[in-house]
């Protein structure tokens, strides 16, 4: 995990550099290699997988509890149609729904595995998502809400750490929804189920892991849509560029 | 940046979205990415036969976890001539052909299929579509059935023909001998204590508990040991496989 660009800037370690106010843009080391070519893989997996996920909920728009569940059962909730704007493909076709669906699904699953364990060998994990007890008492948490109210993302102090609701939120999703929607997912397989019984005792039967994948699938779609949000709030030019070359320029409001 | 500006980059990015959704169709279309979309199939066939024992048992359920009403689903009655007649003589002349890559070809009574030891089962059934059903089936295993005939060495595939009919052509399906010589694959001629009705497929349906609905082929005619399934039907494996590119294999 030796990063050239990440060692050609020691005095940005990471997100462990303190930050020193000085007026002409300051640049920083902000994304590792690893953590970049995850974030665009699962960008396109995530977005196959809602549309062709769309497509197949479709077939048969009803969501149910338990083991079984079919027209004749009870439904608790009726999915409206999903337009073709937002469906791959966009005209109706299950079977090519299905392939993209099972298909990316293999992408998203192991580039998850592949983002963990490469994040715990380079410590991005252990260095960047720590979240410490003192970060969690409510004044702190009521400061940072206040300073993104006010759209301060940063700490003046150390500009380039992310702030407690983006860790939050980072940990929530790589380590609930997405892990979620891949064991959902598969309890949803026949086959799996055979091999791996206990997930349908994990989530109570086959109807109720397709409900769970369902409502995982929407905070997903939540969080991208906040993600998306903040990332042109924060400027999206800076952002953008920061997640291809790794090099993120301080905003002059927290070069203070 | 201004409001105006961030507006419009909202908008440029739906925009860019909904480029990218009809430019996945256009790559779907494109020969050499439809590969790659299509190796998905092989990929989670070949994972899930690394990672479930061949004969790891679908789950069975309790009689009173069981669907109130199980809804019929693809044929409800193939309709046609011979078939009608079938079903107004109780199958009394009907027989299944097992054939192909098989040693003694067999033709097997509905009278002599019944008196075969036969296994009972409540499994889920999970159609393509997304919705599950819970049942109690009754039937021979395939083994036992394809143990009468004896599969030759060269066989790899078995195949269903159905006495419905798409288009002219009859239904059909096929699976492979992990799955043909499993423990629950059974052909069956009883669902939920009563003799199988028309709209689920009688005289026998095949059960496929690992795999989805449409692999569990119904009005069953014929069973046949093949060792490539290039020479059936359009040669992929299935009707719903051939005509419209659901996965051959249907475990996930």
């Amino acid at each position: 995990m030796h990063d050239p660009i990440h060692t050609a800037l020691p005095e940005a370690d990471g997100l462990a550099a303190s930050s020193v106010a000085t007026d002409p843009p300051r640049r920083v080391f902000r994304h590792r290699i690893e953590t970049r070519l995850w974030h665009w893989v699962n960008a396109i997996a995530i977005f196959v997988m809602i549309g062709s996920g769309l497509t197949i909920l479709n077939a048969h728009p009803h969501l149910y509890w338990g083991p079984y569940g079919a027209n004749f059962d009870h439904a608790w909730l009726d999915t409206p149609r999903w337009p073709g704007y937002l469906t791959i493909p966009a005209s109706y076709n299950l079977a090519i729904a299905r392939r993209w669906h099972l298909t990316f699904a293999l992408v998203f699953a192991f580039s998850l595995v592949f983002l963990i364990v490469a994040s715990l060998l380079n410590r991005h994990f252990q260095r960047d998502l720590r979240v410490r007890a003192k970060d969690l008492r409510a004044g702190v948490l009521l400061h940072d809400f206040r300073e993104h109210l006010a759209l301060r993302f940063h700490d003046p102090k150390r500009p380039e750490a992310y702030n407690i609701f983006q860790k939050l939120s980072y940990i929530a999703v790589l380590f609930l929804l997405i892990p979620l929607m891949i064991f959902t997912g598969l309890a949803l397989s026949p086959g799996m189920d055979a091999g791996w019984p206990w997930l349908l005792d994990l989530f109570g039967g086959r109807q109720s892991a397709r409900s769970i994948h369902f409502i995982a699938a929407a905070g997903l779609v939540l969080f991208t849509i906040v993600h998306l949000t903040l990332v042109i709030l924060a400027g999206p030019l800076n952002e953008v560029r920061s997640m291809i070359t790794g090099r993120w320029t301080v905003p002059p409001e927290d070069r203070r | 940046m201004t409001l105006i500006s961030r507006r419009a980059l909202v908008g440029s990015a739906a925009a860019s979205a909904g480029m990218m959704l009809s430019g996945c169709d256009r790559l779907a279309q494109n020969e050499s990415f439809r590969k790659i979309l299509f190796s998905g199939e092989a990929i989670n066939y070949h994972l899930q036969r690394a990672l479930v024992d061949r004969d790891a048992l679908a789950p069975e359920f309790r009689p009173d976890q069981m669907s109130p009403r199980f809804r019929t689903n693809g044929t409800a009655n193939p309709g046609t001539p011979e078939y009608t007649a079938m079903v107004a003589e109780n199958f009394r002349n009907w027989n299944l052909k097992i054939g192909g890559l098989v040693s003694r070809p067999v033709a097997l009574s509905l009278a002599q299929l019944r008196s075969m030891p036969a296994r009972t089962q409540i499994t889920r059934h999970d159609c393509v579509e997304g919705w599950s059903a819970i049942g109690k089936w009754h039937g021979p295993t395939l083994k036992s059935v394809l143990q009468l005939a004896g599969l030759r060495p060269a066989a790899r595939f078995i195949v269903f023909t159905c006495a419905d009919l798409y288009g002219g052509q009859p239904y059909y399906e096929s699976i492979d001998l992990t799955d043909a010589f499993h423990p629950q694959t059974i052909l069956a001629w009883a669902m939920n204590d009563a003799v199988l009705s028309v709209g689920h497929g009688a005289p026998i349906r095949l059960r496929v508990e690992r795999q989805l609905g449409y692999k569990h082929a119904k009005y069953v005619m014929a069973v046949d040991a093949v060792a490539s399934l290039a020479g059936v039907g359009l040669g992929k494996g299935g009707y719903w496989e051939d005509r419209i590119d659901y996965d051959w294999y249907a475990g996930i």
